[in-house]
Formats: structure tokens, sequence, C-alpha cells
């Protein structure tokens, strides 16, 4: 395996800016890499490797020149959840509704990643439209966890944590709506962040639950995830949820957290998060990252958000039913799939028929709950219950910052489960998303960190930090400095335990 | 297989029902851009040339509001004497059509933004009648289908439909009443005077076209019959597709006649979407849902809401222009018109170009002659409306002040409008090509007299007696041998003065 | 509370477009009157005086200025279309009203 391919984002670009190195060899490092393990991993739908050759092209042209790197990350590879539009390049969002639709139009996120030089290697994998907790939801078969090729990369952005863990890629980008940067995050080693909601703008991200959707950064550094959030992260009028604020300084907190003193930091453990349906080993990896913070100068007190235990059921309230609508243009009279138009069936059959062909189980499944939940005579028990569910855990979140700077809980229950072990069963894969859903209700940032593996598999396990609105730096200068901690520890970090794939040669 | 509708007798219909109605319109604002995005808000024009990613309801793209949207619904608000919210939203209307892109529709719902309204409707006698405004609320159109393969070109038969966005996501504001009661046998007046002062309205705030016949203005009457001497609302009917003021008072009638005729057979009325057919008059039953439609609407998670302050408020209240009824019962009282006399005014659609005309220096009463009882039936002749004649306010201001000056008549007067009209050019240029001049000089016409009295020889010697009304005959002779250039008033002293 | 009724998802699928098979409305029924029935538990908490929350983030009065940007050519706009003709989007025939 090449140092290439292991090095961190900050690493590389340093390199590449010194010209060490060129960006066009750190891409086709990257995409050998691809071509060698992706079919057992499975984490890209597109590999674009023309594209991001020209952008690397681009960027050594660039430093050639003499000119200033067009950001801390200019030439540094990335893999872009499918759930981005991207001019010209195939988006699908893990859905046959929308195999071979190219966007006329880039999204933000899209649009920023390429400003700032860095080079698109392709579309990764993710549950249909995002929904799901194991990847297993998309249209194009499961991703694969690196840990372990059975198991699931977590979801809906498994493809973008798997491609971290399989080295495919040094930088991802997600989208969480209910844990899905966290929880793929967790449970592959890598780290995610949520951001702040209207952190991140939401432009071109194809909506899966408005309210709830957020971009951030996924990495296997906290700080490379800091680089990267500064570079995605700001103000964007063409959405109007979009916060008119400077970003917070995550990069600044990432490198003073790094230093390791957590002194007059207080942490809150969230009570409800624990006990039963907990995996111990993941509870006593909590434990341990716990009291590393501890040792670390930080007071840890015990925190009760007794609203949280409803978080799971406003949110499968909620998000199916802005996602009812959302979903509802794909209709086969515009773009993507068309099923059924044999001349004699009429618009409506059209749609029905497309609709019931392109969009899988979860996908329809959700859309009924959420047709139910707003219908007339059943808005105020579901829908409308679930918003003022929304108002008890912001207040908890609230009440519990008025005493702590963060809080802190395991990302997920357990570490990755076996693939098909819970697609049977909506209710248990719902539960992966238990401790990251309330951060999405509320808004407020929140991101995962490795804390080791588990005694009792041997796999990842997630820290959970959370921090109050547009206060994302103070969960950033937490986890480097934990990050540090654990590191020097294990004499190690997490990530390097990752198995060798099968077909990749050293 | 159309059935014919059975009507009543309208008399009838009025002696045994009350009427309630309940109109709906939507106005199409006439900003620069669309509603949620930066799409230029233009009629017509090559299809899906004004589509981006939002209008065209692509995956990922996002509505952000316009501004002068919000404005121009806050002003139409106010100038409806509503209360404007201090905070609503917008919220998703969501079923399924294919000319609406994301298969709901961004509106409002329980939160207008502007609500509990009234105005004032003059009805051709002058009575006033004030109708209640329940809300007005800002939406977005549609976009637009065109049915191929039908033989009528219409909706049904058709083997497929072309869509054109360039119409979806144009601001909207929706302008609902509330039950309009008591209004009996002028129901249908009352309808068609209310969309009247509404695109009047609308029209001095200079928020829209208010063209209906182009759909920037469209109504929806909502009509039900309650038997006299009953309170209850009956079932009622929703009649779309009404693209004239006058078919909004046929539409409203023929409701009426209609469902008396149902009811007083025993039978119910259904309630359902009706359609206004322009050529026959009638209206016609479209599908009728098995169940009613349930929107599903909840608030617009990609929306913030709106929050106008109250010195923004005040601060759109002060660009209010003079509205409509208040600049008529202003000119009223400046030119002292009877009530009757500023009817005519406002039905011939003359008040903005009366008031011009006096800006421009003639008198009220001048000015009225002209527009109202000469330029109306110039217009009529040719099938036009006042406004859109071939001549300006300044131009006949001009007329008038020739004529005062004397060197017009007022038969010539009419010939140099008639030349204007025309397109000969500025009345002084139609002077000068036709020769319009008044003959004043006093020589050449006591030769004319002369001449006429010999001719005459019988005629002078009465006159000569002292019959002076004979001198008419003379006048005239003269009027003609000038070909009515001369000063009739001046001739008449002439003859006069030849024969004593 | 809900026994969710095979009648209420084929209902439920008519409204959200899905022409949904026989066996897919037995499995919905099925599981949404599981999933239904453990979400219904936000009616615990929802006590009446409690307001709604529908945005994380308390912004209002996001706006943008009237003035128009660049749209998108008729080309571009078509590229992803299942079918079009003249310039339109080709859809089926349409039933029901003319809105
Ligand atoms: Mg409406
Ligand atoms: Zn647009």
């Amino acid at each position: 395996m090449s140092d290439l391919i292991r090095s961190t984002a900050a690493e590389l670009a340093a390199k590449i800016a010194s010209r060490e190195v060129s960006a066009v060899e750190v891409a086709q490092a990257h995409l050998d890499r691809i071509a060698e393990v992706d079919g057992s991993v499975k984490a890209f739908l597109h590999v674009d490797a023309e594209g991001a050759l020209a952008a690397a092209r681009r960027v050594d042209e660039d430093v050639a020149a003499g000119n200033a790197p067009a950001s801390p990350l200019a030439g540094v590879p990335l893999a872009l959840k499918d759930v981005f539009t991207t001019e010209g390049v195939p988006t699908t969002c893990g859905s046959k509704m929308l195999e071979g639709w190219r966007p006329p139009y880039d999204a933000t996120v899209t649009r920023r990643l390429k400003e700032a030089g860095v080079v698109i290697l392709g579309k990764t994998n993710m549950d249909e439209f995002a929904m799901g907790s194991s990847t297993e939801n998309s249209a194009y078969g499961p991703t694969r966890n690196p840990w372990d090729l059975d198991r699931i990369p977590g979801g809906s952005g498994g493809g973008s944590s798997a491609s971290l863990a399989a080295f495919e890629a040094p930088l991802a980008i997600g989208t969480d709506t209910g844990g899905s940067i966290r929880q793929p995050g967790s449970v592959t080693g890598t780290v995610g962040v949520k951001p702040t909601y209207g952190g991140v703008s939401r432009y071109g991200l194809v909506a899966f639950s408005s309210s709830l959707d957020q971009a951030g950064p996924c990495a296997r550094t906290v700080l490379d995830a800091a680089l990267l959030h500064e570079i995605i992260a700001g103000h964007d009028p063409l959405d109007s949820t979009s916060v008119d604020a400077p970003v917070p300084p995550v990069v600044a907190a990432a490198r003073e957290g790094a230093n390791g003193d957590l002194t007059g930091v207080r942490v809150g453990v969230v009570t409800q998060f624990s006990g039963e349906g907990y995996q111990p080993g993941v509870l006593r990896s909590f434990e341990a990252a716990v009291a590393q913070l501890k040792q670390l100068g930080a007071e840890i007190v015990e925190v009760s958000c007794p609203s949280f235990d409803y978080a799971l059921p406003a949110y499968y309230l909620i998000a199916p039913s802005e996602a009812s609508s959302n979903l509802a243009r794909f209709d086969a009279m515009r773009y993507g799939l068309r099923v059924g138009d044999d001349g004699t069936r009429s618009a409506e059959e059209v749609m029905s028929l497309t609709r019931e062909a392109g969009f899988g189980a979860e996908v329809k499944r959700r859309i009924m709950i959420g047709t139910y939940a707003l219908s007339s005579g059943y808005y105020d028990a579901y829908y409308g219950s679930a918003q003022k569910v929304r108002t008890l855990i912001s207040r908890d979140f609230e009440s519990a910052f008025a005493t702590v700077d963060v809080l802190v809980s395991p990302t997920t229950p357990t570490t990755a489960f076996r693939i098909g072990e819970r697609t049977g069963d909506p209710m248990a894969m719902y539960k992966a998303d238990l401790c990251t859903i309330p951060a999405n209700l509320a808004g407020n940032a929140a991101m995962s960190v490795p804390s080791g593996l588990s005694d009792e598999d041997g796999l990842p396990v997630g820290l959970q930090i959370m921090a109050p609105a547009l206060q994302d730096h103070r969960m950033y200068r937490v986890a480097a400095a934990y990050e540090a901690a654990r590191d020097a520890a294990l004499g190690h970090t997490v990530i390097s335990q990752v198995p060798q794939l099968e077909g990749a040669a050293r | 297989m159309t059935s014919v509708d059975e009507l009543m007798d309208y008399a009838e219909v009025v002696e045994r029902y009350d009427p309630v109605l309940g109109l709906e319109v939507h106005v199409e604002l006439h900003t620069n851009t669309k509603m949620f995005c930066g799409c230029a808000n233009l009629f017509g024009g090559e299809p899906n040339t004004h589509v981006c990613p939002t209008c065209l309801g692509l995956p990922g793209a996002l509505p952000v509001v316009n501004g002068k949207a919000v404005e121009s619904a806050i002003r139409i608000g106010l100038a409806l004497n509503c209360e404007i919210a201090e905070w609503c939203r917008f919220a998703r209307k969501n079923y399924f059509y294919p000319d609406m892109p994301k298969n709901f529709q961004t509106s409002q719902y329980d939160e207008p933004i502007a609500f509990n309204g009234w105005l004032d409707v003059a009805l051709d006698d002058g009575t006033v009648v004030r109708v209640e405004i329940e809300r007005a609320h800002m939406e977005e159109d549609t976009g637009k289908s065109l049915h191929v393969g039908g033989a009528t070109g219409r909706i049904h038969g058709a083997e497929h439909s072309l869509l054109d966005y360039n119409r979806a996501g144009v601001p909207l504001i929706e302008i609902v009443t509330k039950p309009i009661t008591g209004t009996g046998e002028r129901a249908p007046e009352v309808a068609r005077a209310y969309v009247t002062a509404l695109r009047d309205l609308l029209k001095a705030l200079d928020v829209s076209d208010v063209r209906m016949d182009q759909g920037s203005l469209r109504c929806d009457a909502n009509v039900s019959l309650m038997p006299k001497g009953t309170t209850e609302f009956g079932t009622r009917t929703e009649t779309k597709n009404v693209n004239s003021l006058r078919s909004v008072e046929r539409a409203v009638r023929f409701e009426m006649t209609r469902q008396a005729a149902v009811l007083a057979g025993g039978g119910k009325i259904t309630q359902e979407t009706r359609h206004f057919d322009e050529s026959t008059g009638s209206t016609s039953s479209g599908r009728t849902k098995e169940t009613a439609e349930d929107y599903r609407y909840f608030p617009e998670p990609d929306l913030v809401p709106v929050a106008p302050s109250r010195e923004w408020v005040e601060q759109l209240r002060g660009t209010l222009p003079e509205l409509p009824w208040e600049r008529r019962k202003r000119i009223q009282q400046e030119w002292n018109l009877t009530d009757a006399e500023l009817r005519d005014l406002v039905n011939a659609g003359a008040v903005d170009l009366v008031a011009a005309t006096v800006e421009a220096g003639a008198t009220p009463a001048e000015a009225r002659s002209w527009w109202v009882a000469y330029l109306t039936k110039e217009a009529n002749n040719r099938g036009v409306e006042l406004a859109e004649l071939a001549i300006t306010p300044a131009q006949i201001a001009r007329v008038v002040a020739l004529v005062n000056s004397g060197e017009l008549t007022n038969k010539l007067a009419r010939e140099v409008v008639a030349g204007v009209l025309a397109g000969e050019g500025e009345p002084e240029a139609v002077i000068e090509a036709r020769g319009l001049k008044v003959v004043s000089d006093d020589s050449a016409l006591e030769a004319a007299v002369d001449e006429a009295l010999a001719a005459q020889p019988d005629v002078a010697a009465k006159i000569r007696d002292g019959k002076v009304a004979a001198a008419g005959a003379i006048v005239g002779a003269v009027m003609k041998a000038t070909k009515g250039q001369a000063d009739a008033k001046r001739v008449r002293e002439l003859v006069i003065a030849r024969c004593s | 509370m809900p026994s969710i009724s095979r009648d209420e998802v084929a209902h439920l699928a008519r409204l959200a477009r899905l022409a949904v098979t026989d066996d897919e409305l037995d499995l919905f029924a099925g599981q949404l009157d599981v999933i239904l029935q453990s979400v219904a538990t936000v009616g615990d908490i929802a006590t009446a005086d409690i307001p709604p929350t529908s945005h994380a983030v308390p912004l209002t009065n996001v706006f943008r200025e009237d003035a128009v940007r660049p749209s998108l050519g008729q080309q571009q706009a078509l590229a992803g279309a299942p079918a079009a003709e003249d310039g339109r989007f080709r859809v089926p025939r349409i039933l029901g009203e003319e809105a």
C-alpha cells in the first residue's frame, strides 16, 4: 500500500503545495486503489477518473505557476456522496429512479469543492435517497465494511465511510439526516461531522428531510475533517435555511485541541444513552473514552435529557412526512425513469407505475408513513405532536448546555452488524440512529470520532460529541484532544488496524 | 354527451332562493423574476427557456422568496384593508399534477400574509356593496400544458400532452372573499363589480398586468343557493375558467338558474368544479373527485417564516397610491359632478383620460364632453378601449384651446380630431393639411353676404322689413359658400347690419 | 392506537402514486402498523401548551432581490426528459381538469 493513500489530507495538501508530489500522482494513486479494492468494497457508484485527473492537473498547473493554493486542501482527492448534484456527472441517490441522470447543475457543496481545488474522484454509494442505516437499501447493491466485508459500513453514507476506511479516498462528503454521517463514521473507525443545521448549504443536496438534512465532512482524522468543514461551510444565498454568520473556527479548534489540554471544559454524559440495547463492548469503549477526557482535564457531569427517549419516534414521523413530499417530484415527467408509457396509459398511471418500479421497499414504506402522518385527521396526532417533541428536545439541549460545554454518548448502540441481519425488521434497523437523532431534531452540531475497537468483536466504536448550534468548534477541540490522547495510549491510530483488503497488494 | 341543463327562470330563482357567493381571484404579479427563483417572469416566449433547477423542480434545487413579491402582497393586503400577519409561513400543498414540477405547490395555508379586510364595490346605479375579504396569500403558478391529438385541442381525447414550465413559479397572490350574502337578484352584478373594483385597485397599485384575457387575473366563482327564509348555506360549486368581467356575471347567473332548477326538482347539488364556456354562457361539470382531495399541508421546511416588521408595513402603507375610489371621490368634488355624471365617467373608463386632459389645460366640462360624449362613440365604432384610441389627452386639450381662442369652430374641431384619429399627425398639422381655418376676415365675409342677399332678394326684403328670423337662410347660404369655415355668429351680425 | 387496514394502505398508495402489488399491501399493512404504533408515543408528551418547532434555526425574512439570474437553456432543461417534442416535455395524456 503506497504512502500516498495512507496519508492524511493535510499531509497530502502540504506535499502537493511544496511540489514534493503532484496532485495527478495523488489522484492516480487513489484511482488505482479504487480499481484494486472497490470490486469487493463497492463504495463507489461512479468513478470519474477523467474529471479527477483534469482537476488534479489544474491544481498542478496552478502550483507550477507559483500561485497560492486555492485552499488548504487543493489537490486532495475526495469521495462525494451520490446525493449531491454534479453537472454532467451521474447522480442517482442510490435509486433506480435516477439511473443515468446527469444534472445540469452543481450543488453548492460541489461547486465549493471544485473552487477549492479538491479533486472529486467519484460518487459514493448510499441507502436509496439516504433512507437507511446500512447502505443495504441502495438499488445498486450494498457497500461492504472494510473492517469485515460481511458487515455493513453504516448508512446512509456507507459508501463515503467505506471509501475512507478502504483508503480509496482521504476525504469524503456525507449527509446526516438522522445520523447518516456519524453512524457510518462510528462503524468504520472514521471521523464524521454533522455541522450545525444551516452551516453547510443544502442547495443541490437531493432532499430527504429538508428540516433535518445537513451535509458534512468525513475524514480519517479530526483535523482533516475540520479543514474540509471550512471549505464546504458558509452562507449560501441559494439556501434560505443557510446561516448567515461566519463559519465557526473549527480548524483552529482542532489544532488547539491537539495540544491535549481540556482543563476547564465541562463534558456532559447523557444518561439516556446507555443500558438496554447497548452492546457491552460499546459501553466499555465509551466509558474508557470518558475516562480519557477526564484525564485530559475535562470535568465530567451526568446530564439527563428525558425527552431524548422520544427522539426516535418523532424522527420517524418528521423525516418520512417531509420525504413523502420531497420525493413526489420523481414522477416520470421531466427526468429520470419512466415506466409503462405505452401510448394508451394516462400520465397518472405512468406516474404510479414508475414510482412503484423506481423506488425500493424502504423508500415506499417511508412515503406511506409520511403520507399517513400528514393526512387530515392524523396531522395533529402525528406530525404536529412530533414537532412538539422537537421543541422539548431543543429545550433539553438548552438546559444541558447551560451547564456543560459539550455532551457525549456512544454514536450508535452497536458495532457494525452483519449484512442482511436487520433488513426484515425496520424497527431494529431504525434503532441504529437512537443516539444521533436528537442533534438533527434540534439542529445543533454533533460528530463521531473513533474510540477504539470493541473488546468483544474487534470492530470500531464511535464516540459522539455534541455541541450547541454554531459552536461546532467546541466539539472539534474536544475530539482532537481525545484523538491525540487515544492514539498515544494505543501507540497507533485506530484506522491503521483495518485488515488488509483482499486483492490489495502492498 | 353533454346533457342540456334545465334552468329556472331568473325572476323565479331570486323569488325562491338567496344566493351566496365566494370569489377567489388569482393575480399574477409582474415582478422581474419568479416567486422562488431568479428566472425572468415573462409571459409566453419560447417554451422552457425561463426555467432553472428550482422552477423545474430538479432534485436538490431550493426556493428563495422574492422580496418584491412579499412587498406586493403586503401592499395588496393594505389596499384591501387587511391586517398584515406579524409572522406567517409558506406551506406545501401536496397533490400530483404534471404541470406542477414538484408535485406540491408552495403556497400559504392557515397563516396567510394578509387577512380580514374589505373592499367597497360600486354597482352601476351607484349602490355600494362592501365585500369582506377573508385572506390574501402568496403562492406560485403552474406550468402550461398543451394537449395534442384530441379533436378539440382540449384535454379530453388528447393522445399526449406537452409541458412548458415558463409560467411555473410565477408569483401569484390569491385573494379570497368571505361568503357574500344578501345580494339577492344583484348577485351576478356584484360578482362582476367586485372583480372590476379589484382589477382597478391592482392596476393602481402597479403590481400586475391584470389582463383577464391573458390569465394574469383569474377568477373562480363559488355559488350556492339557500331557500328564502333559511340561513344555512347550500352546497356550492366552483366555476373556473371565467376569463372576462362579463363572464363573471354570466357564470354566476347561469349557476343560479341551474342550481335552482336542480333544487326545485328535488335534486341535490354536487360539490364540484365546473367549467365556464364563453361561447354558450353555460357551465359544465368537471371530473368529480371520488373523495375530497387531501392536500396534506405542512409548513414548507425549505423556507423560513415571513415576519414583516411593523415599520416595514407602515413604510409600505406610505407607498400606496391614491386608490381608485378615493380618487373618484376627490374628482367628483373637485369637478362638481353629480353621481350620475361620475358614473358615466367611470363606466366609460374615462377618469384617467379626462383627468389628464384637465391637467393639460381643459376644463373638466370640456374634457368630459370630448371623452365621454364624442370619443366613446368613436371607440365603440372601432371596437377598442377608449384608452386605445390614437389620440392623447394633450391633443384634446390643444383642440379645446383652439376652439376657445376662436381659431376653430366646434364643427371644425371635430374634423381636426377625426384627422388626428386617422393618423394625420398633431392637430396643427391636420388644420394645415385640411385647410381648416376659421374665416374671420370681415371683407371676405361681407362679399359672401352680399352675394347671398343678391341671390335671394325676397329674403333680403323680409329682413329689411324687420323679420330678423329670416336671416338664418342667408347665414346658412354663407356658411355653405365658405365650407363651414366662417364664424356663424359674425355672419349673422353682418347680414343684419347690411339690411338695416 | 392505529390499526391500519389493507384498504387504508391502498388509499395511501393511491395518494402517493404508488402502484403497489397485493403482496406489498400485506407487507406494508403489517409493517406500517408496527411502526405507527411505535411512533404514536410522541402523543404521550406533546401536550397542548408546547409550541411546535418546524425549523431548527430561528431565521425569518430571508428574501432574494428581484433581479433576473440566468436560466437553463431549453436544451439543458430538456436534456434529462424521458420524452420531448417541440421544446416541451412530452408526457402521457393527462386525465382530469385543466389547472
Ligand atoms: Mg391557491
Ligand atoms: Zn427558475
